[in-house]
């Protein structure tokens, strides 16, 4: 049996400027809601850190007409739902039953239009007090979870949106003011910047029915500036971070190809054939032949203004994080000079076909068939992706994966972060500055 | 044109829900086998499932049934462990190896076209394994470095000692990795005679669910595993660990592991409660829904909406064959430790007695089970999954097409009867992971007596 690996859809934008895609596939009775909002904390400034964020938790709060907790009647009618945020985009989604989507597309619409009257000061100051919580369990309280926050502080100046993590710096969720909730809202939150995907037991007619009714009369608002910013990274800078942990890590970070660019596809397989299972050449090497590591990741954070490729290894007790680093830097030193062998080339491939497939299992969710559908939209403007998408992949050889190693993986472009056990800065790698996170 | 904002629109109700036709086979050489038809995308998933989990472990032996799993993908036959891995690769496998209390679930997920090299290939790592001693050697250190590690993550420390708590001397009370003193105290030889023991065709189940027929599905499952044999190298009837019938008085009932400093409380808070035959499994699902199984439910709105103590907070029954607990799982701002601990015991006691469920959340947790059941059987995984549960807990294949019945049955008095019935106030324990020096007094303070001190991990 072979079955084309695709995303069949249908797209038609709404006269106030809402994007609607439609994807039919009857197996289940559900249907999947995704919707976008194209903001994220890229669109924040210095000092107000945090906020795309922590207004996502305020869309669950309620909306002029139904004022009241939006999971409610949603689980109710048997629906999964959820939302997230991250540099780029804010996505709402929700799973129901057949029967239950006008009820989804009703409140989905309705938080659109008319969240701000049901908004109060009480419902804010409780958010931002969940959201500082949620920053101490995922960030704070977790062992190495201030790394990324060093990390994009380095790769990043100050003033490029990526300097700083989507959950924000503490100090600015205390210092947020509710009345930046409103402008935030008219900005970003109206259809002309939103795009919507439905999935599942439902035809494209129905579809741009529904969305007309419930959609169709919300006010456009204006399409907000895209944001551009640029980031170098000119030398390679060490850092050194002290944290509650047992074991040191060692994190080599990069500037690398944004998402969708040429080169971003090779940076993954780069990733994949340096880290990823047993046969990659770094788990090989570092994990189970040499045995100075108790693991080792890459991957690239493939990201909208641009894209970061992050290596890391923590060592195994009483081995060294410089030893660590010799051995990275020897292994993709080979990489660059002979490139990829055509066993881990099929092997990539293999595994990225397959992949691609498992991901046409779901409708709905993070990832799902509708998530995806925008994901190409937002950052395309262009839902027909899925099967370049794998192309890319296809397309990719192992000279442009040496040529991908040889112009991104650069040793004298990158950052160097090592975290260490408390009191113990010397188990960095030689020459860290210490960098201080809160 | 225009929409009625006046009101929201009533679902309408969902078409009966069915669950695909199981089919049954059980090989010559005693393994069971289970096929389901899920056309659709061309992948297909097959699970080995083996009666012994972390259960089997004996007390001092914490661990050998996790690092005998682990072991499987280390070699077979002339492939080293890189060959295994390798070969899982080329067919873009997903492979996912599961240490349960009862039995042990081997998973490979991969196109269709690639499902007879994969059940091969499993087979071969199952029933064939090298079981080397330098690979031994090797993921002996991997997990006692990851134990290490895992003394850093205040979720692992506290999981690990509140099965300890939960269960004092009983094979379930530990996690499938062990300890640092039960893994120095391994051999190679421990590997191999568990695995001679525990990995026999008539103590195995295999679930394969694709986008093939079952005759496909029986064929590849049985080219693959007909030629798996063993000798029962144990005499006598084995027990099993939902056998032995565990302690249930608690001593003590309030504890603290210290982390100076943490910026958040990690908290554990419950009980051995139930097995997972009671005849009150639906009721139990329900009564869990309201107090903390889902978002809208009293114990989460109370400590995140209303008083922003935590991101979250989640009440569950962990089912076993054999007696489970019942717990809440959050962390909290430290700071509101104890007072959160307080609220919790609260809303346990008043579900029990001064505020039974009402109407509205009876109804709310139902629908919340029932109507978006069909979304749980979309993919392979998932339904492979089901079907292993079924084995697992012996329960009849018409067990998923009774499920929304059994549920909506379910009464506002049966809420209040197995509130009464599993949860006992009297036997909570609370765990803390977190500052001691900021919660110690405040804790002294909720009714559970003073905080017992344990050391860290």
């Amino acid at each position: 049996m072979s079955t084309a690996i695709d995303l069949p859809y249908a797209k038609r934008t709404l006269g106030n400027g809402l994007d609607v895609l439609v994807h039919e596939d009857r197996r289940v009775p559900i249907v999947a809601v995704n919707l976008w909002y194209h903001v994220g904390s890229k669109n924040e400034r210095p000092g107000r850190t945090g906020f795309a964020h922590l207004f996502e938790h305020l869309m669950f709060e309620g909306s002029e007409h139904y004022n009241g907790g939006f999971f409610m009647p949603l689980q109710q009618a048997g629906a999964l739902l959820n939302g997230s945020t991250n540099t780029d985009r804010t996505n709402y989604w929700e799973v129901v039953p057949t029967g239950a989507l006008d009820l989804a597309l009703w409140m989905e619409s309705d938080r659109m239009g008319y969240l701000l009257p049901a908004l109060t000061r009480e419902r804010f100051e409780t958010q931002r007090g969940v959201v500082l919580n949620e920053r101490r369990q995922n960030y704070e309280n977790r062992p190495y979870g201030m790394a990324l926050m060093a990390l994009s502080a380095s790769l990043f100046p100050p003033e490029h949106p990526y300097n700083w993590l989507t959950i924000g710096a503490a100090e600015d969720l205390r210092a947020m003011e509710f009345e930046d909730v409103r402008t935030f809202f008219r900005t970003y939150y109206h259809p002309a910047n939103a795009s919507l995907a439905l999935a599942g037991d439902i035809d494209a007619e129905r579809a741009f029915d529904l969305a007309e009714k419930y959609f169709g009369d919300l006010p456009p608002g204006s399409k907000p500036e895209p944001v551009s910013a640029q980031a170098s990274v000119s030398r390679e800078a060490r850092f050194v971070l002290e944290d509650r942990v047992e074991l040191p890590r060692v994190y080599m970070a990069w500037h690398s190809p944004a998402m969708f660019a040429d080169g971003d596809a090779e940076a993954d397989l780069l990733a994949d054939l340096l880290a990823n299972g047993k046969t990659s050449r770094l788990y090989r090497t570092l994990v189970y032949d040499k045995r100075v590591a108790l693991d080792v990741s890459a991957y690239q954070h493939s990201r909208e203004l641009s894209s970061f490729f992050l290596l890391a290894s923590t060592a195994a007790p009483g081995q060294s994080l410089t030893d660590i680093a010799a051995v990275i830097d020897e292994c993709i030193q080979q990489l660059a000079d002979e490139g990829p062998v055509e066993d881990e080339m099929e092997r990539g491939l293999a595994q990225a076909e397959a992949h691609f497939m498992y991901r046409l299992q779901t409708v709905g969710g993070f990832g799902g068939k509708s998530d995806q559908l925008n994901a190409y939209n937002v950052f395309r403007g262009n839902p027909d992706f899925f099967a370049g998408d794998l192309d890319r992949y296809r397309r990719a050889t192992a000279e442009s994966v040496q040529r991908a190693a040889r112009q991104y993986l650069a040793f004298d472009r990158r950052v160097l972060l090592s975290i260490v056990p408390r009191g113990q800065a010397q188990l960095a790698l030689p020459g860290s500055e210490p960098v201080a996170v809160s | 044109m225009g929409v009625d904002r006046s009101r929201l629109p009533s679902p309408d109700s969902d078409p009966p829900f069915h669950f695909p036709e199981i089919a049954h086979h059980t090989l010559s050489n005693g393994l069971k086998v289970r096929t389901v038809e899920h056309p659709g995308v061309p992948v297909v998933t097959i699970i080995v499932q083996v009666n012994g989990g972390l259960g089997s472990d004996s007390i001092g032996g914490e661990g050998l049934a996790s690092l005998t799993a682990d072991m499987v993908d280390e070699g077979t036959g002339s492939l080293s462990a890189i060959d295994v891995s390798d070969a899982l690769a080329r067919i873009g496998a997903e492979y996912d190896v599961e240490v349960g209390a009862d039995v042990t679930m081997f998973t490979v997920t991969t196109v269709a076209r690639f499902a007879s090299r994969g059940a091969r290939l499993l087979s071969e790592m199952l029933t064939a394994p090298s079981l080397r001693a330098d690979d031994f050697d090797r993921v002996r250190q991997l997990r006692l470095d990851r134990l290490k590690q895992l003394k850093d993550l205040p979720t692992a420390v506290a999981e690990r000692a509140f099965l300890r708590l939960l269960y004092p001397a009983h094979p379930y009370g530990h996690l499938a990795i062990g300890t640092e003193e039960s893994l120095r105290g391994f051999s190679l030889d421990d590997v191999v005679r568990f695995h001679a023991s525990t990995f026999l065709p008539w103590r195995a189940t295999v679930v394969a669910v694709g986008a093939l027929t079952h005759p496909e599905l029986l064929e590849i499952v049985e080219q693959a595993f007909d030629g798996w044999t063993g000798e029962e190298t144990v005499l006598g009837v084995r027990l099993a660990a939902s056998d032995f019938v565990p302690d249930v008085s608690p001593s003590p009932q309030l504890a603290i592991i210290p982390r100076d400093g943490a910026a958040q409380s990690e908290l554990r808070i419950g009980h051995l409660s139930a097995r997972r035959d009671t005849p009150d499994y639906a009721s139990l699902l329900v009564m869990n829904a309201i107090l903390g199984g889902q978002f809208v439910s009293r114990i989460n709105l109370k400590l995140r909406e209303e008083k922003a103590f935590t991101y979250g907070a989640r009440t569950g029954f962990d089912w076993r064959r054999g007696l489970g607990p019942f717990s809440v799982q959050t962390s909290v701002h430290t700071a509101a430790t104890a007072e959160s601990i307080a609220d919790t015991l609260q809303e346990i006691s008043a579900l029990r007695g001064d505020r039974p469920a009402t109407a509205t959340e009876l109804s709310l947790a139902q629908s919340s089970l029932t109507r978006g059941y069909p979304r749980n059987f979309e993919t392979v995984q998932q339904v492979a999954r089901s079907v292993a549960q079924l084995a697992l807990f012996d329960l009849p294949d018409a067990y998923f097409q009774e499920f929304v019945p059994k549920v909506n049955a379910v009464t506002a008095h049966e809420v209040t009867r197995v509130a009464q019935m599993y949860l006992d106030p009297s036997r909570i324990i609370a765990l803390v992971v977190g500052d001691r020096s900021a919660t110690e007094s405040s804790l002294a303070g909720i009714g559970l007596g003073e905080p017992v001190v344990l050391p860290p991990a």
